[in-house]
């Protein structure tokens, strides 16, 4: 063995360990400035960015080939915010070969003669399997590195890369850390029977999550993201499951009646969820381990689909105490509630925004369901979906930015997001069967 | 002593003849009483018949009766479990045609003592699948707290809400819809 293979062999095993990023560029990017992109307007402005593609550094086919696949994959993900405006690389004055990637060799007039604001330049090299990428992000107008990051890994790890500098980008520009890390459960009938799926941010890795051979709906994350709480019929009935997703242990509630709609309070081992164990479907605060801790409604008639606020000191669920089913909401000190919809008759499935200001729910209007947003003291509701079949079950991203939610606007039921302004709708994934129920998960969930 | 045996043989022989002829001129001198006789037992034999044959119908009778009830039971216990009831939509309450047939199948449970019964919501695609399983819960407590009002012990009566899961038409048109927003009772 020669001493070029060994040093091959060292570096696949540190790879293979983790991926490493470092700003070790000589220049610097400037502190603060997340003020590029204000995510708590609803109507953001998309920032033209120019992305050019990444330079290769041995030039071998196999490193050209997945250069370019990696710069796509930049290309979509960034894209997938909602926050830019991506500018075709057929008006670049610039020959791609040619362009410099540094701040040194980029003639930023270029750039922002074409109108963008935003330059990301990448340098990429190949070598048996391991790859290395130096990856920046350029201000065109101020001609400054905004940042500068080199990563190393394994060429699977290309998308785990892109996604680490892709939440530094939407980091320098918003003070948010974004959704890179987040995922969505949701139910799907690819195997025939509803059963839980969990995609990450984007709908890529889609996996199984339940394997009931049954109906199974509701999915609903814990705020560590390692519990999922959701209903099966797997032992004939609708019953609570609360599940450990990595350790694959946790508790049933499986009381008589229906034992349905599971949501976290924040931060605590703790879930509301609708019992109808007394005759009539009431919702209950229950440990993690599925033990009733207290009613949090006592009122005859459906009461059901909890939704905490972010700081768990308010819980928005749906309720027919009025006649028709509406969103009410309850302040968890007081016990007081209040009725938040009034327009329609059919307003249900509340998810509260990250932020803690609004509220999106599907609300049935001449027959056909819409997702709407409204604020938590019932001014500025918005329709988002209109005239493209049935939509439902909105949720949240955790920066608040996207909304995920359920659509018949192609025939059967998948799963699409839009931003929070209901631009930019689209399909979020292509799986066998109808997909319905997503619900994003808060931020980073790591279950490896 | 041979005249003796002579009129032995005389009585031997010919009183029977007599007899015969007795028995002969019975019938020719006496006409009304043989008639009579055979006419008592030929009534008797077809007495005897028509009872046997009263007999094999009132046995098939029983059996056909037994039969209809055994089909009457079964057409009541298919009635049970085929007939829904159905419900407006987004509503719980029920219809007075499904009073009615909740009354009914009150009484078969009555009837029916030993049986147990599963009362199953559902209700059509169009809502939200959470609100839709408190609404299909709703729907079979209704049902169940009716029957229970008609006198069926509340032990004999299970409700489970299916939602939107189990539609029994899978169109989506309001024909399909007024479909499964029922109530559909299974024996456990």
């Amino acid at each position: 063995m020669n001493k070029t293979n060994i040093k091959i062999i060292c570096l696949l095993l540190f790879a293979s360990f983790i991926i490493r990023h470092s700003a070790c560029f000589a220049e610097t990017g400037e502190a603060g400035g997340h003020d590029y992109i204000d995510i708590s307007n609803p109507f953001i402005r998309k920032i033209p960015i120019a992305i050019l593609s990444f330079k290769n550094v041995s030039g071998t086919i196999a490193e050209t080939d997945q250069s370019l696949k990696t710069s796509k994959l930049l290309s979509e993900t960034l894209e997938f915010t909602g926050y830019f405006k991506m500018i075709d690389s057929g008006a670049f004055l610039v020959n791609s070969k040619e362009a410099g990637i540094t701040a040194q060799n980029i003639n930023f007039r270029k750039w922002t003669d074409i109108g963008s604001e935003l330059l990301i330049t990448g340098g990429f090299f190949l070598k048996d399997n391991v790859i290395e990428m130096e990856l920046r992000l350029f201000d065109t107008f101020k001609e400054h590195l905004l940042i500068g990051k080199r990563y190393h890994g394994l060429a699977d790890d290309k998308r785990k890369i892109i996604r680490l500098f892709c939440s530094e980008v939407i980091y320098q520009l918003t003070g948010n850390r974004g959704i890179f890390n987040s995922k969505i459960a949701f139910v799907s009938t690819s195997t025939g029977n509803k059963e839980i799926y969990v995609c990450d941010f984007d709908g890529y890795n889609a996996k199984q999550l339940t394997h009931t051979k049954s109906i199974t709906l509701s999915p609903a994350w814990s705020s560590d993201g390692k519990w999922i709480a959701y209903t099966s019929y797997a032992k004939g009935k609708p019953d609570l499951y609360i599940r450990h997703i990595k350790e694959k242990h946790g508790a049933l509630v499986d009381k008589q009646g229906i034992n349905i709609s599971p949501a976290w309070v924040p931060g605590q081992f703790a879930l509301a969820a609708t019992l109808s164990f007394s005759g009539d479907p009431e919702i209950y605060l229950l440990t993690g381990t599925g033990k009733v801790i207290k009613n949090l409604t006592r009122n005859w008639g459906i009461d059901v689909s909890p939704a905490w606020s972010p700081d768990g000191k308010n819980m928005a669920f749906v309720s027919k105490r009025s006649g028709t089913p509406q969103i009410h909401i309850m302040d968890m000190d007081s016990g007081h509630v209040k009725r938040l919809t009034f327009e329609g008759r059919y307003n249900t499935s509340p998810s509260w925004s990250p932020k803690g200001d609004r509220i999106a729910f599907a609300a049935m209007n001449n027959g056909a369901f819409n997702i709407k947003v409204i604020g938590i003291d019932g001014n500025g509701l918005v329709q988002l979906t209109h005239d493209a079949g049935d939509n439902e079950s909105p949720s949240w991203a955790p920066d608040g930015t996207i909304i995920a939610f359920s659509s018949t606007r192609e025939g059967i039921y998948r799963i699409y997001v839009m931003t929070a302004d209901g631009t930019d709708q689209r399909r979020l994934l292509s799986l066998p069967g109808e997909q319905t129920s997503p619900k994003w998960s808060l931020g980073i969930v790591n279950n490896k | 002593m041979q005249k003796k045996m002579w009129l032995s043989l005389f009585l031997f022989l010919v009183i029977p003849g007599l007899l015969f002829t007795v028995s002969c001129a019975k019938k020719t001198v006496k006409p009304d009483a043989s008639l009579t006789q055979e006419a008592e037992a030929e009534a008797a034999r077809l007495a005897a018949q028509k009872a046997k044959e009263d007999e094999i119908a009132k046995q098939r009778a029983i059996k056909e009766e037994r039969l209809t009830e055994e089909n009457a039971k079964i057409a009541a216990k298919e009635q049970f479990l085929n007939k829904d009831i159905y419900f407006e939509f987004d509503k719980s309450s029920l219809l007075p045609t499904a009073q009615d047939i909740l009354s009914d199948k009150a009484k078969w449970m009555r009837d029916n003592p030993d049986v147990s019964v599963t009362v199953e919501g559902h209700c059509d695609e169009r809502g939200t699948i959470e609100y839709n399983l408190a609404l299909g819960d709703r729907r079979a407590e209704s049902a169940r707290s009716f029957l229970i009002d008609l006198g069926v012990l509340s032990t004999r009566l299970k409700t489970i809400s299916y939602g939107e899961e189990c539609p029994t038409d899978p169109g989506h048109n309001q024909e399909a819809w007024a479909k499964n927003r029922r109530a559909h009772f299974v024996i456990e």
